[in-house]
């Protein structure tokens, strides 16, 4: 009974996201595709801040120092290719290798939560300052060239492996990442049913509990924050790609700023919350963007504000505790409820 | 001569801007373990509070002195009671509403100002050492973050004020069954750590453009420095800033600024590494 609930679910997410890739690009225009492509990177990008913070209970300020390392090493490894299948492994193997390194250095030190929220916040402004500061041409690798702050423009687009001369289109690249976000949600939610998984929640449950029953929290640690890491690193790749323009911008504050209301707003613990949260609050701040009546961080910092004071838990798991509560219809099996009512008291203790 | 005193006043004066813009933000966390994100905009706020005082013709002093902490306090104070008071416990819920608060006092701020940046200078000119010259303004600013240290040591050592508040933060229910309010203290402590930070952004807006995202170049510097530090509020944000401040500078003196800021940070990381408590942790433990 259990799982037949949990498959509908999973099911439903598979029947909606597969439709909207196959559907979209044939029903809206090429603008709007644009942006929701967009929105999808960063889809991905809130996916990997909700699996290591929302499952595995890191904090990381971080993850846009994975993001904006997957870009400009998928940039500068394009650069030097005429075929784009050798920049997509690196800009993904580059920020999994910089992931378990900080990983390493922060967990099998015992860093703390805050202090390792002020670490990867650290690392994320030595991003910033130091790729600013590469503008002078001795700053290029092979035929790339870092820029600076004016970043690096025309990045060479995705190709079909082993075929150079086909390029993707703004198409292409629409079905391209919304079948990676697919791809990732669907490997996370695999990966947390599995025996590492559980161990990761249990970690983020109660820590000592964990390394009492024999768990080297310090390694579990380290590879969800690694795992992370890749996934911010193929959202980085995405955004690049899309934007065909990479500059020290993705490691500003502001986009870290931005992630964690993604979260927040979706819901921690959960993984589709984080996607939602992403293409709701992308959308919202492009169109507040497009007006000057009111300010986009007034309006941003108000929504945090109210979601950290009065809904704690995010919009998913608020609105599943509603249904659970209200519509009976919606409601599982009895054991079900049970745990669902327990989990909810555990997590306001 | 001339060059070793040029470069001791810059040494100093860095030391002095990270003691100066962290000091609030190390009463507030050292007292309260709170983690107050929206460090930065009271620094912009008060320097925004000074610029605009002083070109309403207030002199330029007294707005520095008495307008800008005055303002950032009351906004403090209120902070605290609207949103604060609601989280103490949930150190990652406060981090995120006071991130929240953060982008709130930048929106305000870019509506009603704009996104221009604004400029005062300070009333005093420059010295000469030989061949080298240096502005005053850069000696007042190291003799003001040294007062403001002597000044957190001397009210908590020997203030009834100072006691109060070191009690409470302590044992609040042993200072409640006492008959002090711990939440009229956690109140009053917010609002001083927010009026010392609104007075180090006056402090610096002679000397840095002012903008409503102004906050975000401090902030980094500010957090790492007390992060840094560890709990003890006065040594350890003091030797925490003299390290950074003394990394920095060289760093800069002998390469760029760019590579000096650099340098900070990855001296912070070895720091957090090394110490996961902070200086302090392991350092001066028993002191203030």
């Amino acid at each position: 009974m259990k799982l037949s609930w949990n498959l509908g679910g999973l099911l439903s997410v598979a029947v909606i996201g597969v439709t909207c890739l196959l559907v979209l690009p044939l029903v809206v225009d090429i603008f709007v595709l644009l942006q929701l492509t967009l929105y999808l990177a960063f889809g991905i990008l809130a996916l990997s801040l909700g699996f290591v913070w929302g499952q595995g209970g890191i904090f990381s300020f971080g993850q846009t120092a994975f993001f904006g390392l997957g870009g400009y090493t998928y940039a500068v490894v394009a650069f030097n290719m005429s075929e784009s299948t050798l920049p997509l492994i690196a800009g993904m193997l580059v920020p999994v290798a910089f992931a378990f390194l900080l990983g390493y250095f922060m967990f099998y030190g015992r860093i703390s939560t805050i202090y390792l929220a002020v670490m990867t916040l650290t690392v994320t402004l030595i991003f910033y300052t130091f790729m600013g500061h590469t503008a002078g041409y001795e700053y290029s690798i092979g035929r790339a060239h870092l820029g600076g702050f004016n970043g690096m423009p025309s990045i060479p687009p995705i190709n079909l492996p082993g075929y150079p001369e086909r390029m993707a289109f703004p198409e292409d690249n629409f079905v391209i990442t919304g079948a990676a976000l697919l791809l990732i949600y669907f490997g996370l939610r695999a990966l947390l049913a599995s025996r590492f998984g559980r161990v990761v929640v249990a970690i983020r449950e109660n820590e000592s509990r964990a390394e009492m029953l024999g768990y080297d929290i310090r390694l579990y640690k380290m590879v969800t924050f690694g795992i992370g890491g890749g996934i911010a690193g193929v959202s980085g790749i995405l955004f690049a790609n899309w934007n065909a323009y990479i500059s020290p911008t993705v490691f500003e504050l502001a986009l870290s700023a931005q992630i964690i209301i993604w979260v927040v707003v979706g819901g921690r613990g959960t993984l589709i919350g984080p996607v939602l949260g992403a293409i709701g609050l992308g959308y919202l701040s492009i169109e507040l963007g497009t007006q000057r009546t009111v300010d986009v961080n007034l309006v941003l910092g108000a929504i945090l504000l109210i979601f950290v004071l009065a809904v704690p838990q995010g919009l998913l798991p608020t609105a599943r505790f509603l249904a659970l509560r209200y519509l009976p219809w919606a409601r599982p099996p009895e054991d079900l409820v049970t745990v669902a009512h327990a989990r909810e008291s555990a997590n306001n203790d | 001569m001339d060059i070793v005193g040029s470069v001791a006043v810059q040494i100093f004066y860095m030391i002095a801007i990270l003691a100066l813009v962290s000091s609030g933000l190390a009463i507030i966390f050292g007292m309260m373990r709170v983690i107050n994100l929206a460090h930065g905009e009271f620094l912009m706020l008060g320097a925004y509070a000074a610029v605009v005082a002083t070109k309403a013709g207030v002199n330029i002093w007294i707005s520095m002195f008495i307008i800008a902490p005055i303002f950032v306090g009351i906004v403090g104070v209120i902070v605290e009671r609207l949103v604060i008071r609601f989280l103490y416990g949930r150190m990652m819920d406060t981090l995120l509403a006071t991130w929240a608060l953060s982008l709130l006092f930048i929106g305000v701020m870019t509506t009603i100002f704009g996104n221009a940046t604004q400029s005062i200078t300070a009333p005093v000119g420059t010295f000469s050492m030989g061949d080298y010259s240096e502005s005053v303004y850069r000696l007042l600013i190291i003799a003001f973050a040294v007062v403001s240290m002597l000044g957190i040591y001397l009210v908590l050592r020997h203030t009834r004020l100072g006691l109060i508040a070191r009690g409470t933060m302590q044992n609040a229910d042993m200072a409640s069954a006492l008959g002090i309010s711990p939440q009229r203290v956690y109140t009053i402590t917010f609002g001083l750590g927010a009026a010392l930070t609104g007075f180090a952004g006056a402090v610096l807006a002679p000397v840095s453009g002012l903008l409503p995202t102004m906050g975000a170049t401090y902030i980094a510097k500010a957090f790492i420095t007390v992060i840094g530090g560890g709990q003890v509020i006065v040594t350890g944000t003091s030797s925490a800033a003299v390290l950074f401040g003394t990394v920095n500078q060289v760093t800069t003196i002998l390469t760029t600024p760019v590579i000096g800021t650099v340098a900070l940070f990855v001296a912070a990381l070895i720091l957090l590494r090394a110490l996961p408590q902070g200086i302090t942790g392991r350092f001066f433990r028993r002191g203030l």
